[in-house]
């Protein structure tokens, strides 16, 4: 904890060369004997899969089908390059998804009697789209709004097309979808404030508006940060959905090489490059959590 | 408060909780004056309402019906008036609270800072120096730049202390700030106290200790029920308690060694 290590840093600075307590001797063996236990149980577990799996009856076909290396060097660079497609389509949902969700939240936390249309329709909103399974929204906005046949052509960011097309609507699904989560996530941040916050700050004399700015909304942001970097990575793999409007990106790729070859090498190699994108993603989203709990004073138990 | 002009007057106070369908009344025709430069104890059992009677005195809550005067160099207004705008009323009346409230994400310095600056617009400067000086009072200069999760809970509930001051409020209004502390600690704290009421600061508080209110308060009030039953300077109200009530009270506080 905070505290404890704050006594302990203000304490005796450490000698260059002193000789270990009994205590640090004892915590190094427990990091060794810990060490190898992990080591020696990750070795049992691959040998058990290296064994048993090739094995399996089916083995040899799955290994010609799914993991086949001519396959795999071939598609790799090939995929990777339609990557990019989803990463644009995530880059620009982003933006939308957090303006749009971070009005839901307010309109959710508006007080005033006169604008109670506008809190029942964010509650509504947020209720529908958090209760609809993303792909039943890409399905319905992706393939209905089209269908009314609408005509011309559009121009956003680094996308453009024509007013029917997947690449307008699927996005616009996401960002219905996700807008939903993300104003949740807000709102809970602001709610999740201890109202004593509210009350020491009102009692300084802080208007309404300044105890917001100063005290509560920073509070919140570090707090949302780690629910939203999690939503975001959600998002960053559900771009791959909108290939079912056919949008023509990495999944689709993968499709269309299998369909081609009868291979299903190039799944394989589309998760190992989602994977790629995403670990760091991942890693990094812990990591601030873990840094957030622990300036927010949470404790953490070995 | 004999004799003293009064800095608040509370007539008939009344407030309620819930819905119209559960209304309860939890302040009951409150009425009680309070002297400048006077101490004044709440004293009761847990839910008898002495931290709504502060909230209300510090508009935190608005009330049912009834009266709060505040006086000051401008004459007297009617906390109780509806619609009165609170934030200009609430930079003259310091609170202190059981839970310290200090702001998790800011220094000491900035605790402290934050609404002499936002709300009275002194420069950084002349609200630093306010600052560190009342911490140096306090013994705790060197933890300006620490945050509250790095200090001890009677450190903490001393810079709740200092954060009320610094907006060199007219009245203070202290909610069982040590009922949260280790008993180690609570000396610290009412030493604090001690020394505002030597520097003349008006104050009501709600505590628990109650050889701390004999010692320290101008007039004692016993809150049960919503009801102030019996107020009475401590020699008094200590010594000759004139309610069952109060009697029972104070023997089951002995009985618990607090007295
Ligand atoms: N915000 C609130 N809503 C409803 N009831 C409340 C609220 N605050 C306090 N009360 C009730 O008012 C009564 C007095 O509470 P309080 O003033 O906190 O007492 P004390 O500080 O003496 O322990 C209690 O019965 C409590 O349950
Ligand atoms: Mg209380």
């Amino acid at each position: 904890m905070a505290a404890l290590s704050h006594r302990e840093g203000a304490g005796d600075p450490p000698a260059p060369s002193r000789v270990l307590t009994r205590r640090e001797v004892w915590l190094r063996q427990q990091r060794r004997r810990a060490a190898l236990i992990a080591a020696s149980s990750m070795t049992a577990v691959l040998l058990a899969v290296v064994l048993i799996v090739p094995r399996t009856p089916g083995w040899p076909t799955v290994k010609k089908t799914f993991f086949n290396g001519a396959r795999f060097r071939q598609d790799f660079p090939d995929l990777l390059g339609y990557l990019w497609t989803d990463v644009k389509l995530f880059l620009t949902c982003v933006p939308f998804i957090l303006i749009w969700g971070v009005a839901l939240a307010m309109m959710r936390n508006i007080r005033n009697p006169a604008l109670f249309p506008l809190r029942a329709f964010a509650a509504a909103y947020t209720d529908l789209f958090r209760g609809i399974p993303v792909i039943l929204t890409i399905y319905l906005v992706g393939f209905g709004i089209p269908a009314l046949g609408l005509k011309g052509e559009f121009h956003l960011l680094w996308f453009g097309g024509r007013w029917n097309s997947a690449y307008l609507w699927g996005p616009v699904a996401l960002i219905l979808a996700y807008s939903a989560y993300v104003a949740e996530v807000f709102r809970s941040g602001i709610e999740g404030i201890h109202e004593s916050q509210r009350a020491g700050a009102r009692s300084l004399g802080l208007t309404q508006t300044q105890t917001m700015r100063h005290v509560v909304l920073p509070q919140a942001a570090r707090r949302v940060v780690p629910p939203l970097m999690n939503d975001m990575l959600s998002l960053q793999k559900d771009v791959a959905l909108l290939s079912l409007l056919g949008v023509y990106e990495l999944f689709r790729r993968a499709q269309v090489i299998k369909d081609r070859t009868f291979n299903y090498t190039p799944y394989v190699v589309a998760a190992v490059i989602f994977l790629i994108l995403t670990i760091p993603e991942t890693r990094l989203v812990d990591w601030y959590s873990a840094r957030h709990r622990r300036r927010t004073g949470g404790s953490q138990v070995a | 408060m004999n004799g003293a002009t009064p800095k608040v007057e509370i007539r008939n106070l009344r407030k309620s909780f819930g819905t119209k369908a559960h209304r309860r009344t939890v302040l009951h025709d409150i009425c009680l004056d309070i002297g400048e430069h006077e101490v004044v104890c709440l004293i009761g059992a847990s839910g008898s309402g002495k931290s709504t009677m502060l909230r209300c005195i510090n508009m935190l809550e608005p009330v049912d019906d009834g009266e709060i005067w505040l006086h000051g160099t401008g004459g007297a207004v009617d906390l109780a008036e509806p619609g009165l705008d609170p934030d200009p009323i609430r930079r003259r009346i310091g609170m202190v609270f059981q839970s310290y409230n200090l702001f998790p994400h800011m220094s000491v310095l900035r605790n402290i800072t934050l609404a002499p600056m936002k709300v009275l617009g002194r420069s950084a400067g002349d609200a630093k120096a306010t600052a560190m000086h009342l911490l140096q009072r306090l013994g705790l200069a060197d933890k300006a730049d620490a945050y509250p999760d790095q200090l001890s809970g009677g450190q903490q509930q001393r810079v709740a202390i200092v954060r009320a001051l610094a907006m060199q409020p007219e009245l203070m209004l202290l909610d069982e700030i040590t009922a949260a502390l280790d008993p180690v600690l609570v000396g610290e704290v009412l030493n604090v106290v001690r020394e505002m009421r030597n520097d003349g600061m008006t104050m009501v508080l709600a505590t628990h200790e109650m050889g701390f209110a004999r010692e320290i308060a101008d007039l004692v009030c016993f809150l049960q029920d919503g009801v102030i039953l019996e107020s009475a300077p401590p020699a008094q109200l200590f010594t000759e308690p004139q309610h069952a009530e109060t009697r029972d009270f104070l023997a089951r506080v002995i009985a618990s060694g607090r007295l």
